[in-house]
C-alpha cells in the first residue's frame, strides 16, 4: 500500500546521469536550470489540457490556439508599454508585465469559453469529430492571428530587469529563467492545493475518474468540465506569454509548435494526471536541454524517444488515471 | 402502500440494440423490492435508465408522482435518488474519506451517521485516509454502499450489493438495508444472491427479456418454487 514514488525518481536519475556527459559542473547547472524552465513552462500549458480530457475524453487539439492568443495579446502589452519595459526600474518592468500577462490569461480564458460553447460542445463523446473540429479551430485561430496582428513575426524584448544571468562564480542562470522557474512552481503548487484541498478540486479529481458516478451523485460534471475548460485555457495563455518573453518572438505558429511537447508531456504524464504532467513536462524540459547541449542533432527526435521509451515502461503513462 | 416509484411502458435502446421492452412495476414507499432475472434480462439497464444514465426511449418514470423520465441524472440525484452500480464505481484515487466527503452533498457527514456506518462496515474507519483503490474487493463495495447512505436519501438503487463479498460482510450488509427499509429509505435492489433477496425482500419483480414477467409479494413468490423455475431457471432453494 505505497505510493509510486517510482516516476519521481526520474528527474534526479536523468540529471544525474547527465552530469557525467555534460562534463562541467556550471554547464549543467545551468542547463538543468534551463531546463527546469522549460518544463515548467511546458507544464502550465499543459495541466489544462490534461484535465480537460481527464475529465471528459474530449481530445482537444485546438489548445495550441490559447497559447499563441497569450502570446499575441502579451505581445501587444508590453510593446505598448514600451517604455515601461526598457526602464531601469524593476517595478516599472512588472507594471509592464503584470497587465500584460494578466489580458493573456482573460483573453484566453474568454476565447477557451467560447471554444468550449461553439466548437467541443456539440461534438461530445465523438473522438474523430473533436479532433477534426479542434484542428479546424486551430487552423482558423492561426489565421485570425495573422488577420488581426499581420504575417510577420513579432519581436520582444525582455525587460530589462530580466535580462541576463545571474552570476555564482563560473556558473550562470538566465534571471528570466529563474522567474520562470519560480512562476511554474507557484501555479503547481496552486493546482496541487485546489485539487487536494477543495472540494472543487475533490470533483475534478473524481470527475476525471468517473465523470458519470459524479453525475449520479448530484454534480454537473459539465459546468465544472467549462470551468475547468476556461482555466486550462487561461493557463494556456500564462504560459504562452512566458514562451513568447523566452523565445523573444512571437508568430501565429508558436502555439501548434509548443503544443507537440504540451502532447508528449500529458501522454507522458498520464491523461488526466497533474502530477504526471508535472513530471513529464520537467522530464521533457530537461532532455531537450541536454540532448541540445551533447548531441544537437538529434535533439529534435529525443522527447520523442524519451515518450516512446516511457510508454515501452508504462503504456498508459506515468502516473495512469484509474478510470470507470 | 404507496408507490415511490413507479415505471410504464419504459423502453430503453443502447445503440442499435433494444434492451427493454415496456418495462411496468411498482416499488411501494418504505419496502425492499427485489429485482430479479437471468443474466442479461435488464435489470442492470432499469437502474441505469431509472437513473437518467441510460435514456428511455419510450415511457414513463415517475417517482413520488413526478415524471423524471426526460430529467438529467444530477436532477434526478438530488431528488433523494441514490445509485450503487454493479462496478462499485468508488474513486480510485481518492481516499475512504474523501469518497464519502463527496457524496454528502449537504456539508460534513454527519458523526453520529458515520459512525452507524462504521458499526456495519469497520474496515472504513480502518482505511479512512487511505486510496479506496487500495480496498479489497469486499470494501469497496462496503465504501460504494456507504457512500449511498452517508446521508439519507429517500430511494436507494442498489446494483448486486453482495457480489463476490464473504458471509460475514453480507450479513452486516443486511443488518444496514433492513435498519434502512424500516426507517428513512425505500430500496430496489438488483441481486443474483437469492438467499440475500428471500431473506431482505419484501416484494419482487421478475425481468425476463427486458420486461417484467411477475411481481408480487417475496413471501408467496419464495414459496412458489414452479414460479421461481419458469422465470429463473431455478428454484431459489438451491441457491446459497
Amino acid at each position: 500500500m505505497k505510493r509510486d514514488w517510482l516516476p519521481l525518481l526520474l528527474i534526479p536519475v536523468l540529471g544525474l546521469a547527465a552530469l557525467p556527459l555534460v562534463g562541467s559542473a556550471a554547464s549543467w547547472v545551468t542547463l538543468t536550470v534551463a531546463g527546469l524552465a522549460m518544463g515548467l513552462m511546458i507544464f502550465i500549458m499543459a495541466s489544462g489540457l490534461t484535465l480537460t480530457f481527464g475529465l471528459m475524453d474530449v481530445l482537444n487539439f485546438g489548445h495550441g490556439a490559447f497559447i499563441a492568443v497569450g502570446a499575441f495579446v502579451a505581445a501587444s502589452v508590453m510593446l505598448a508599454l514600451a517604455p515601461w519595459m526598457t526602464a531601469d526600474s524593476l517595478w516599472l518592468n512588472l507594471a509592464a508585465i503584470g497587465p500584460a500577462v494578466l489580458a493573456a490569461v482573460v483573453v484566453s480564458g474568454l476565447l477557451g469559453l467560447a471554444f468550449e460553447r461553439v466548437l467541443v460542445r456539440p461534438v461530445y463523446g465523438q473522438h474523430l469529430k473533436q479532433i477534426l473540429v479542434t484542428t479546424g479551430g486551430l487552423i482558423v485561430a492561426e489565421q485570425l492571428l495573422k488577420v488581426i496582428w499581420g504575417p510577420e513575426q513579432i519581436t520582444l524584448s525582455r525587460p530589462t530587469a530580466l535580462r541576463g544571468a545571474f552570476l555564482l562564480g563560473d556558473i550562470a542562470i538566465e534571471k528570466y529563467r529563474v522567474l520562470a522557474v519560480v512562476v511554474g512552481l507557484v501555479v503547481f503548487a496552486g493546482l496541487a492545493l485546489t485539487l487536494n484541498r477543495t472540494r472543487i478540486g475533490l470533483l475534478i479529481r473524481a470527475g476525471v475518474e468517473n465523470g458519470e458516478m459524479v453525475e449520479a451523485l448530484g454534480y454537473r460534471i459539465r459546468r465544472l468540465f467549462v470551468g475547468v475548460f476556461a482555466v486550462g485555457s487561461a493557463l494556456a495563455g500564462l504560459g504562452g506569454a512566458m514562451w513568447g518573453l523566452y523565445q523573444e518572438t512571437v508568430t501565429a505558429a508558436i502555439g501548434a509548435q509548443v503544443a507537440v511537447l504540451v502532447f508528449i508531456v500529458i501522454i507522458i504524464g498520464g491523461l488526466g494526471s497533474v502530477g504526471g504532467c508535472f513530471i513529464g513536462a520537467l522530464l521533457v524540459g530537461l532532455t531537450a536541454n541536454y540532448i541540445g547541449f551533447l548531441a544537437p542533432k538529434v535533439a529534435l527526435g529525443s522527447n520523442i524517444l524519451l515518450m516512446a521509451l516511457i510508454l515501452l515502461w508504462r503504456p498508459q503513462g506515468l502516473y495512469p488515471v484509474a478510470k470507470r | 402502500m404507496t408507490a415511490l416509484l413507479s415505471l410504464r411502458g419504459v423502453e430503453t435502446r443502447i445503440g442499435r440494440y433494444h434492451i427493454l421492452h415496456g418495462v411496468e412495476f411498482d416499488v411501494a414507499e418504505g419496502g425492499l423490492t427485489m429485482l430479479l432475472g437471468r443474466n442479461g434480462a435488464g435489470k442492470t439497464t432499469t437502474l441505469r435508465t431509472i437513473m437518467g444514465l441510460w435514456r428511455a426511449a419510450a415511457g414513463e418514470i415517475r417517482f413520488d408522482g413526478r415524471d423524471i423520465t426526460k430529467m438529467e441524472t444530477p436532477d434526478i440525484a438530488r431528488l433523494g435518488i441514490a445509485y450503487v452500480p454493479e462496478s462499485m464505481a468508488i474513486f480510485a484515487d481518492l481516499t475512504v474519506q474523501e469518497n464519502l466527503v463527496l457524496a454528502a452533498r449537504a456539508g460534513p457527514p454527519d458523526p453520529k451517521r458515520l459512525e452507524w456506518i462504521f458499526g456495519r462496515f469497520e474496515a472504513l474507519k480502518r482505511f479512512w485516509t487511505l486510496p479506496a483503490g487500495f480496498l479489497s474487493g469486499g470494501q469497496k463495495q462496503m465504501l460504494a454502499v456507504a457512500r449511498a447512505i452517508v446521508e439519507p436519501r429517500r430511494l436507494l438503487l442498489i446494483d448486486e450489493p453482495t457480489k463476490g463479498l464473504a458471509p460475514a460482510i453480507i450479513a452486516n450488509m443486511i443488518d444496514a438495508f433492513r435498519e434502512l427499509k424500516d426507517g428513512e429509505s425505500t430500496l430496489l435492489v438488483v441481486e443474483q444472491n437469492f438467499a440475500f433477496a428471500r431473506q431482505l425482500g419484501d416484494a419482487v419483480a421478475v425481468m425476463d427479456d427486458g420486461k417484467v414477467a411477475h411481481q408480487g409479494g417475496m413471501a408467496a413468490f419464495a414459496a412458489d418454487s414452479a414460479l421461481q423455475q419458469h422465470l429463473l431457471g431455478m428454484g431459489m432453494g438451491e441457491h446459497q
